[in-house]
């Protein structure tokens, strides 16, 4: 499989803060990766270091093959899509403008949008099921309805990567499966390499192929769900008591809480 | 663009040339359309075309502020003057009329005030290299209530004549005392509004947020300074020809948005059509209400935007 994107090393964060401490990390096309870990970990940190919305203070990152240093804003772009977890809109920009604004990495200055970019942004809300929503107000929609727009946009800029930052944290049940099912189906017929951010440590062992357990900046664990989700590891990480069984219809491992039960420091 | 967006630019190109018509036939002097263009009346017919060239300039400028500021700053109560611009370019006309500068200076030390106060609100708010959008409104408050209490502070303790006209400035009026300068902010102002345009995609990006902008390939930083900038620029150029013309720039966005949508590609251009014609009414409302003594523009524009804008802001929250 292609390399699509590997960190080397990194470390990084906010300027008086560094979070993500020296950790290398390989994304393959095809991947579902997962990244889990207690609050303050450097999840969403890591996701932004690798789409350069925030800068390294060490380490090397590379897209393609290329060095992200080396790459425009504009170029990445083109190859990396990202959701963030909420996207609060107060301006009412209609659902086809906002997919439309997807080709904004593919266009320069003042140029209008051509056939080529219409039928993209089409294809893109016809994956998501919006099609329908074209014309309404995106500050009218529904949350699950909204976060359908925003992957619709994300996938008209085309890209070979996207990453989601807890983009379920705001959906009930019924919408958080049907976001997953639809990367799941993404990633598995339309080519895209994802990597997301999730608390529902269920949710990642659903869905996630690989994932990233990440503690205090660091990897702690990392591998399929079934090597990655065991009581110890959790419990070692969460500091709390946990039974981990398979789910009996995916067999994939499923985290029971027992309430009340909290594991002190010293263990 | 689809039919109904046309359809509607072309009404509103409509409505503008009819007002534009109106504004020249409009006057204290009451001219029929024959007699305006009579030789003998040469000279008011020009200095009515004048001033709806002023009214144009100053309209378009202020409501393309206002739009840049909203769309950056995701706050829909931004207006140009945040930036400190109005009591700064007040201040500085207040000083150099207490030094005893003649009027003819004004309007320079009023566009020096302007850009030295929009560079002193930058200094406070930035941290790091960034601008920070809560930042940057606090500051520009802050400047602006400092500089407003100097101001009468000034204008209190001050004995000459001549700052009992300033008031009459700070309100704004649309009176041209010099034609190179009229030219001058034209071109400042044009130049200003077609970069602005020029920025309508990253507009539309930022206004969903900067953290979306960015991951659609904006240099966020950079364009926050270019346009944060070119709104001082056409703010500062304006008041300094008309002094503090209030609302359009807050008001004429709103609006704009209304009949248009918020897509920066076509509300600009929109918002420069209406805010035109907004000001060209004011204009002759305040040239003909109590002819022949005039009232401040800006006093109008007031009078007649707020009420408009608590009738938006109660519609949109319906």
């Amino acid at each position: 499989m292609e390399m699509l994107l590997k960190a080397d090393s990194i470390c990084g964060g906010y300027i008086n803060k560094p979070v993500i401490n020296n950790v290398s990390l390989e994304i393959k096309q095809g991947d579902f990766l997962g990244i889990i870990g207690p609050n303050g970990g450097g999840k969403s940190t890591l996701l932004r270091l690798m789409s350069r919305a925030l800068p390294l203070t060490e380490g090397r990152i590379f897209l393609s093959g290329k060095d992200l240093k080396n790459i425009s804003t504009k170029e990445i772009a083109k190859k990396i899509a990202f959701i963030p977890q909420l996207t609060l809109i107060n301006f009412s920009f209609t659902v086809w403008e906002i997919v439309l604004m997807g080709r904004i990495p593919h266009l320069s200055r003042l140029q209008p949008e051509g056939k080529k970019d219409f039928s993209i942004a089409e294809r893109a809300l016809n994956l998501t099921d919006t099609l329908h929503l074209r014309n309404r107000k995106i500050d009218e929609l529904s949350a699950g309805e909204r976060q359908r727009v925003v992957i619709a946009k994300a996938l008209t800029q085309e890209p070979l990567l996207l990453f989601l930052d807890e983009p379920t944290s705001h959906l009930d049940i019924a919408h958080q499966i049907q976001t997953l099912d639809l990367l799941t189906d993404l990633n598995k017929n339309s080519n895209l390499s994802i990597a997301i951010v999730l608390h529902d440590l269920n949710l990642a062992s659903e869905y996630c192929k690989k994932i990233i357990l990440l503690d205090d900046g660091k990897i702690f664990k990392e591998g399929t769900p079934d090597c990655v989700l065991t009581y110890q590891n959790i419990e070692n990480l969460y500091k709390t008591v946990v039974v981990v069984k398979n789910n009996p219809v995916t067999s994939k491992p499923h985290v029971l809480l027992i309430p009340g039960e909290r594991k002190c420091k010293q263990e | 663009m689809n039919k109904i967006f046309k359809r509607k630019i072309i009404l509103l190109g409509a409505i503008l040339i009819l007002v534009i018509i109106f504004g020249v036939l409009k006057g204290s002097v009451n001219l029929s359309f024959s007699e305006l263009f009579a030789s003998e009346n040469r000279q008011i017919l020009h200095l009515r075309l004048v001033r709806v060239i002023l009214a144009i300039i100053a309209g378009s400028g202020l409501s393309v502020c206002g739009i840049a500021l909203q769309a950056i700053l995701r706050n829909p109560l931004a207006e140009p003057y945040l930036l400190g611009t109005s009591s700064g370019a007040g201040l500085a006309a207040v000083i150099a009329l207490t030094l005893g500068l003649a009027v003819t200076y004004i309007p320079f030390a009023a566009f020096i005030g302007a850009i030295l106060s929009t560079l002193l609100v930058y200094y406070i708010s930035r941290e790091r290299g960034k601008i920070g959008v809560q930042s940057l409104i606090l500051s520009g408050i802050i400047v602006s209530i400092a500089f407003s209490a100097i101001i009468l502070f000034l204008l209190s303790t001050s004995e000459r004549e001549a700052l009992h006209g300033i008031s009459w400035w700070l309100w704004g009026n649309l009176e041209v005392f010099d034609f190179k300068l009229l030219s001058i902010v034209g071109v400042i102002v044009a130049f200003g509004i077609f970069t602005v345009y020029m920025f309508s995609q990253d507009l539309n990006a930022i206004s969903i947020g900067e953290e979306e902008a960015v991951h659609l390939g904006i240099n966020v930083e950079l364009m926050k300074k270019i346009l944060l900038f070119l709104v001082s620029l056409i703010t500062a150029a304006i008041i300094s020809v008309c002094g503090v013309i209030g609302f359009v720039g807050l008001v004429i966005p709103h609006m704009s948005r209304l009949i248009i949508g918020p897509n920066h590609k076509l509300l600009i251009p929109v918002s420069c059509v209406l805010s035109s014609a907004f000001m060209i009414l004011c204009d002759s409302l305040a040239r003909t209400i109590f002819a022949p003594s005039e009232i401040p523009i800006g006093v109008i524009t007031a009078i007649v935007g707020a009420p408009i804008f608590i009738i938006l802001l109660k519609k949109s929250e319906e």
